[in-house]
């Protein structure tokens, strides 16, 4: 069946968009920047981050505008104090539950974790540390990845399976012991699988996977690709 | 509004100096800032003992041993407005890059492993380290927070011009973790 058109409003404009969009994309077209950290346009939605957490008129309860398919009439609030309060709430978790040292990290002022909590102007994290002891493997020739930075967006495992079609990336375990693996959690330097496209490394969103050689700082990311590569390959991907 | 100037106390616990260095860094406004407040101790100043009360103490650094929790809880105790520094302070930041291995570990690494005549670790004089680093807020109540690595001079006078005109810094300060 082909897409339909409906008007909705977003942070009371009035937008049109197709019935099969999301409400994350129909936003940023209109220049409604809604905050994300595991969404990236050209991958599938995961829905895992909660940072694009949107209010909608006629449900109490909080959607997520990278699932969320838009339909006739709706009613989005992208900002309101309960939405800041949870995305805030969210962040600091993420930052409490790992080793994310800013100053330290080859991310350092290019990262979107560290963009967002300046945004949401988070000064503190209210939770208590946990500092897990997790492993840095740097065994691949060009990439390196740091579990302490990673904060499960899936982002790699879903470019390295939907784009360059190697699945190498997975994820193991459960929870917030979950990792991030290659193959069946071998050393990434010895994966059968992996083409050393580096297409995860520019979909991270923090400093969890690095090109080898940069130092603090120094790991700025391009994801110019990614749409490009997606519209090579026609919308309907794996679908 | 009395005749006193607020006063003004710095202290540096598990921290490079660094955040010091970058209060230092908002040059020829020391002087004016020297017109508005006394500074009454600091590791600038000689003066052994923390004052009965400060109105303004900014902490640089993380608390990593007893002296520090010590030291931490009597500024707390004595200080009116408590201004976490810069990431060690708030986050415990580099200081706090030890927590995942465990205290045993690190001293094995500094008195033993890498030593070619392995001697025990000191047990007297220097602090007992803590199990864990710990940010400031998760020791004592922090009611400011100054992040960055090091927070920019810029931001280190506002929030002091803030402070001594008697208001909360707005938060809008463009702080961030890191650098």
């Amino acid at each position: 069946m082909p897409a339909r058109v409906v008007t909705l409003q977003i942070d009371g404009r009035d937008v049109t968009a197709r019935d099969d969009q999301m409400l994350i994309e129909v936003a940023r077209e209109s220049d409604i920047r809604i905050p994300k950290l595991c969404y990236v346009s050209g991958l599938s939605s995961y829905g895992g981050c909660r940072m694009c957490l949107v209010e909608v008129e006629g449900t109490s309860k909080l959607l997520a505008a990278c699932t969320t398919a838009v339909t006739e009439g709706m009613q989005v609030r992208t900002v309101t104090p309960r939405l800041t309060e949870y995305r805030r709430m969210i962040l600091e978790m993420l930052f409490a539950e790992r080793n994310h040292v800013c100053s330290v990290c080859v991310s350092n002022g290019h990262c979107d974790m560290q963009w967002l909590a300046q945004h949401l102007g988070i000064d503190h994290i209210r939770f208590p540390y946990v500092y897990p002891n997790l492993p840095v493997d740097a065994s691949h020739d060009r990439f390196v990845l740091d579990q302490n930075r990673c904060i499960l967006c899936t982002r790699c495992v879903r470019v390295c399976q939907e784009i360059e079609g190697a699945h190498t990336w997975d994820v193991m375990g459960r929870g917030a012991q979950s990792l991030v693996i290659t193959d069946l959690a071998q050393p990434w330097g010895e994966s059968e699988s992996c083409t050393s496209c580096g297409k995860c490394v520019q979909v991270c969103p923090t400093g969890a996977l690095s090109e080898k050689g940069r130092s603090v700082a120094e790991m700025s990311k391009r994801r110019e690709f990614l749409p490009y590569l997606t519209m090579m390959r026609g919308e309907t991907g794996n679908e | 509004m009395n005749e006193r100037k607020p006063t003004l106390a710095t202290v540096w616990l598990d921290g490079c100096s660094g955040c010091h260095m970058s209060f230092l860094d908002i040059d020829e406004r020391l002087l004016e800032l020297a017109q508005k407040v006394d500074l009454v101790y600091s590791p600038l100043v000689d003066r052994k003992d923390f004052p009965e009360l400060v109105d303004i103490t900014l902490v640089e650094g993380a608390v990593s041993n007893e002296e520090d929790l010590k030291k931490i809880k009597k500024v707390r105790a004595h200080t009116n407005v408590l201004v976490s520094l810069g990431d060690c302070a708030v986050t415990s930041n580099i200081p706090g890059m030890r927590n995942p291995f465990g205290v045993r570990s690190i001293i094995d690494r500094a008195y033993v492993d890498t030593v070619a005549i392995p001697r025990p670790a000191p047990s007297t004089v220097i602090p007992r380290l803590l199990d864990r680093v710990r940010p400031v807020h998760e020791v004592v109540p922090v009611d400011v927070f100054v992040p960055g690595c090091p927070p920019s001079a810029d931001a280190i006078y506002k929030v002091l011009s803030d402070l001594i005109a008697g208001h909360k810094p707005d938060g809008k300060s463009n702080l961030r973790f890191g650098a």
